[in-house]
């Protein structure tokens, strides 16, 4: 015995886990005391909390993987385009969001898309021929996220598109040196994205992959790099949570990257058509956030026991997770549906399942997760900042660390909650809150609202007992 | 159908509020379609398409706020264009900071809280030993309050708290006095110079509340659970607490109360009180002195109070039956003789350990004594109603007096009770008020065995102080007011019981008194 433990005791201060007369008492006698919501952990299923109290080997690895993602260094390095550059890419192939999904199981909105792309790649000469050859197994369809790549909504990425490449610069012992890729924003409205497909959608497509594309190239190149990590960070601090609000951090892009897009391409007319697009869409930099946190989060991808969330993704049909110690193993359930606001003409029956990528964002701890930080956009937790600042502390009861980089001044500049842990999700009984944009159902009409919802339990549930059967616990 | 809209000039809106606007809108009784968009190129082509576009509103640009409504009547689209503009008016409350919710866990709690240093934990006992485990190994010693915790997972927690120098008091530690902070269940007494080693909660309260009548305090007050002293557990926080006791520069004098020791457990305890380096007590109840003893053996919870308080105050001290035995003839007196009264006693206790020391105190003199159980060929029987089995789905005594109102006044009916035996347990997180249903109660019972000519005497004690926040002369006058007779500790009262059923005892314990 090192010291009298009494001593150690000096001024009482206790955790109070169970009936709160405890803690009143402790604060009448003037002591603090810190109350805990206590309810079954797992949802009284013993046997799951005995295995979960099992898997504290666990938290070596965390501890491990999460410096890797506090290290992250997301650099926005060059645009290509797809097939030059995203790892596995070929002809007839179109990359999707979320986890792994056939023709026959697409929603409205992914099929919509996958026609926009056969059409744009000039696969087929109309939406029948293009139909046929999504059913009839001619093109092959992968998860954005087997070619680390990500998708906002059906995240539809076909060989000619321009992407951006992100590079993560932290050094190479920490996970550092790996890409993402990801497709650029077109705007609101009737979009690829969203399943919409009509002549102007492919005509915008064509002019970004002709004309913007090659412009923001010779912007980036122009620039050597731009610190994505950093642009997030004074984001969140001008009240963006980066997924439904990106109006700073797209201001702030717009700003950083105007004089070197002037300089680089030097066509009036030509800088013109491309900062009047990017002014144009309050969500531009999505397309940037995304394929950074994708970068971020694969640093930390395979460690051994390692319980931490690196993908949450859906593709309007299926919700799906990855955990760092499972490796590349998805573990499903049926995307859920938002309940949101919807522009005028639509409503919540005409919305399709949650779908996209863009929960890499949550993943990483921003998006829902940061609500507290976003006060604009408080009407999708109820309407008030106490609500979203609710939302956000709640998130730090599932997640395993901090960021040190992404703080939220309303909580003090605390780090926002990062790092998802499929134990504390199932012992809790708390479920990852994700902000979305929010999809038609039927192909080809596009957005139709925005909204929030909370991730399924079942991936975390099965994540964890294959986790735990793999540790041999 | 009718198109109405409205142009807020410069009137900026977020979009998202605007939506949840128009979704309002959308709700009012006879409106088909509405919108509330700012005037941007976009939002035109969206109101254009949702057919909700018009002449007023294709002027507004950007900074304009344009509001739209489709409706089944004029009427109706007037209504929601002024619901709408009452809506964006109207100013949110200010929700202030209370916008944690409070921790999920452990760890939450430790987020709020970082200089938390000891974990209260009162889940039910087939989780206690997870929250336990937790709580230690992030370095907190533990105050656990849950019973029903097996015993193999106690051995784990107190093994990983040594390994830790941790205290993990508990399972089923109900009290708890660290360093002049008070813990669960417990009496106010002031700072002193005894140390208490306790393997119950009421044990503890009933010796400190004891010893601060006799002008001592309490140093430090350590719960060990009920089983320490077991093979299992092998008496791992009794020895803790008293090398913790042992340099505690506050405690002067050490009390252990226990449940009697395991025969390999016992040879350890009798090392480590040999070594404290201040005078002890022990009351191990139902445990007579070992043959070679250290410290002073005494066999009441009364005792261990009153020999702690004459080794601090370096005066002589032995055990007597009753503090007063004048006062006990007097009252014996008053009573005088019992015509009519039942065979039995009925002890209705509320704190186990002094429902236990009943037992153990009346059993040589009234004989075989049923426990909880229904006794068959005994008239009496001592219930413990903070047992699990009557606790099932309901509070515990101490927290409702209620439940054991009803035994009382089933006693009231009852041709057998001739004597009931009761304890009161006052004390923080005890009951505002445990003396009154208890008083209605026995005020009751006795009205009701009068009517029958049979006399119920009922005999109370109270675990208690002047500085308890029930008050502990207010609460013995209630029950005095009500006709019990309150003795100043559970063994006298137990004594006095057994003297009006076997009136004989008294040659053996009133020898002297006039």
């Amino acid at each position: 015995m090192s010291g009298n433990p009494l001593s150690l005791l000096e001024g009482v201060r206790v955790a109070n886990v169970g009936a709160e007369l405890f803690a009143e008492s402790i604060r009448a006698q003037g002591g603090r005391a810190a109350q805990v919501d206590w309810k079954p952990p797992a949802g009284g299923d013993r046997q799951t909390a005995g295995i979960i109290e099992r898997m504290s080997a666990c938290d070596e690895a965390n501890e491990r993987a999460a410096e890797r993602l506090q290290a992250a260094r997301p650099t926005w390095i060059d645009v290509a385009t797809a097939k030059d550059v995203i790892p596995g890419m070929q002809d007839r192939m179109i990359l999707h969001s979320g986890p792994p999904i056939a023709w026959e199981r697409m929603s409205g909105p992914m099929r919509g898309a996958v026609v926009g792309a056969i059409l744009l790649e000039g696969w087929a000469k109309d939406e029948r021929e293009a139909e046929r050859l999504g059913a009839n197994g001619e093109i092959s369809f992968e998860p954005c996220h087997h070619h680390s790549s990500v998708g906002p909504m059906a995240g539809v990425t076909s060989p000619s598109m321009p992407v951006n490449v992100i590079e993560n610069q932290a050094p190479p012992e920490l996970g550092g040196g790996n890409r993402a890729y990801c497709n650029l924003n077109e705007g609101l409205g009737k979009v690829l994205r969203y399943g919409a497909y009509s002549p102007e959608v492919l005509d915008r497509l064509r002019w970004m992959r002709e004309e913007l594309g090659p412009a923001l190239r010779a912007t980036i190149r122009a620039m050597g790099g731009l610190d994505i990590k950093n642009l997030i960070a004074r984001a969140i601090h001008m009240g963006d949570e980066v997924h439904n609000r990106n109006l700073a951090a797209t201001a702030t892009f717009i700003r950083m990257t105007m004089p070197h897009l002037a300089d680089a391409v030097g066509d009036g007319k030509l800088v013109a058509r491309a900062a009047r697009f990017i002014s144009g869409n309050d969500h531009f930099f999505l397309n940037y956030g995304m394929p950074s946190a994708k970068a971020s989060l694969e640093a930390m991808r395979g460690v051994e026991n390692c319980s931490l969330v690196y993908t949450m993704a859906r593709n309007g049909t299926d919700f799906g997770i990855r955990v760092s110690g499972l490796g590349e193993r998805w573990f499903t359930a049926p995307a859920k549906m938002p309940i949101g606001l919807f522009f005028p003409g639509f409503r919540q029956e005409d919305a399709n399942p949650d779908i996209g990528d863009s929960a890499i964002m949550e993943t990483l701890g921003l998006g829902g997760f940061v609500m507290g930080a976003a006060p604009a956009i408080v009407q999708f937790v109820g309407g008030t900042p106490a609500e979203a600042l609710r939302a956000t502390n709640e998130m730090y009861g599932i997640t395993w660390t901090r960021s040190r980089d992404y703080t939220l001044p309303v909580l003090e500049f605390a780090g926002a909650p990062m790092a998802i842990d499929v134990r504390k999700v199932v012992e809790t009984n708390v479920l990852p809150i994700i902000n979305t944009g929010i999809a038609h159902r039927q192909a080809g009409i596009g957005q139709i609202g925005a909204g929030i919802l909370r991730a399924p339990e079942a991936p975390f549930r099965e994540a964890l007992l294959a986790l735990a059967e793999k540790m041999g616990v | 159908m009718v198109l109405k809209s409205l142009v807020l000039p410069s009137f900026y809106q977020d979009s998202v509020a605007l939506m949840r606007v128009a979704q309002a809108l959308r709700g009012e009784k006879g409106v088909r379609e509405a919108a509330a968009l700012m005037g941007t190129p976009s939002n035109h082509a969206i109101l254009e398409q949702a057919g909700l576009a018009r002449a007023l509103g294709r002027e507004a640009g950007p900074n304009d706020l344009i509001l739209a409504v489709r409706a089944e009547s004029e009427a109706a689209a007037e209504r929601a264009l002024a619901a709408a503009r009452e809506l964006l008016s109207r100013r949110r409350a200010v929700s202030g900071q209370g916008t944690a919710p409070a921790p999920r866990s452990l760890d939450g709690a430790l987020r709020l809280l970082p200089g938390a240093n000891l974990a209260a934990i009162s889940v039910p006992g087939a989780f206690a030993r997870r929250e336990a485990m937790k709580a230690l190994r992030r370095g907190l010693h533990v105050f656990l309050f849950s019973d029903n915790v097996p015993v193999e997972a106690e051995a784990d927690l107190k093994r990983e708290a040594l390994a830790r120098g941790l205290l993990c008091m508990g399972p089923d530690c109900g009290t708890a006095y660290l360093n002049g902070t008070l813990l669960g269940f417990a009496n106010v007494v002031p700072p002193g110079r005894a140390g208490i080693v306790a393997a119950s909660g009421t044990g503890l309260q009933a010796v400190a509340s004891r010893l601060a009548a006799l002008g001592e305090g309490v140093s430090q007050g350590i719960g060990t659970g009920g089983r320490d002293l077991t093979a299992r557990v092998g008496g791992a926080m009794t020895l803790f607490a008293l090398e913790a006791l042992k340099t505690d520069p506050g405690t002067e004098a050490v009390v252990l109360l226990s449940k009697p020791p395991d025969a390999d457990v016992l040879p350890r305890l009798e090392s480590a009180l040999g070594s404290l380096g201040k005078p002890a007590v022990v009351c191990c109840l139902g445990a007579g002195p070992p043959a070679r003893g250290a410290g002073l053996w005494v066999e009441t919870l009364e005792d261990a109070a009153g020999a702690a308080a004459a080794l601090l105050q370096k005066k002589p001290w032995s055990p007597r039956p009753f503090a007063d035995p004048k006062d006990i003839r007097a009252r014996l007196a008053r009573l005088g003789r019992g015509s009519g009264a039942g065979p039995g006693l009925l002890g209705l206790y509320t704190g186990g350990t002094l429902a236990h020391e009943a037992h153990l105190l009346l059993e040589p003199h009234l004989g075989w004594i049923p426990f909880n159980e229904e006794g068959g060929s005994s008239p009496h029987r001592i219930v413990d109603l903070g047992d699990d089995a009557y606790t099932v789905g309901k509070p515990h005594p101490m927290l409702d007096p209620e439940a054991r109102a009803e035994w009382v006044r089933r006693a009231g009916r009852s041709r057998d009770a001739g004597v009931l035996l009761l304890d009161l347990v006052l004390g923080k997180a005890a009951h505002p008020d445990p003396a009154g249903a208890l008083a209605e109660a026995v005020k009751e019972a006795r009205a009701e065995a009068a009517k029958e000519g049979r006399r119920l005497v009922a005999v109370a004690s109270v675990v208690g102080t002047a500085s308890d926040p029930q008050g502990l002369a207010g609460q013995v006058a209630r029950l005095e007011a009500a006709g019990a007779e309150v003795l100043p500790s559970n063994a006298q009262a137990c004594r006095f019981a057994a003297l009006l059923l076997k009136p004989g005892l008294a040659e053996k314990w009133l020898k002297g008194a006039a």
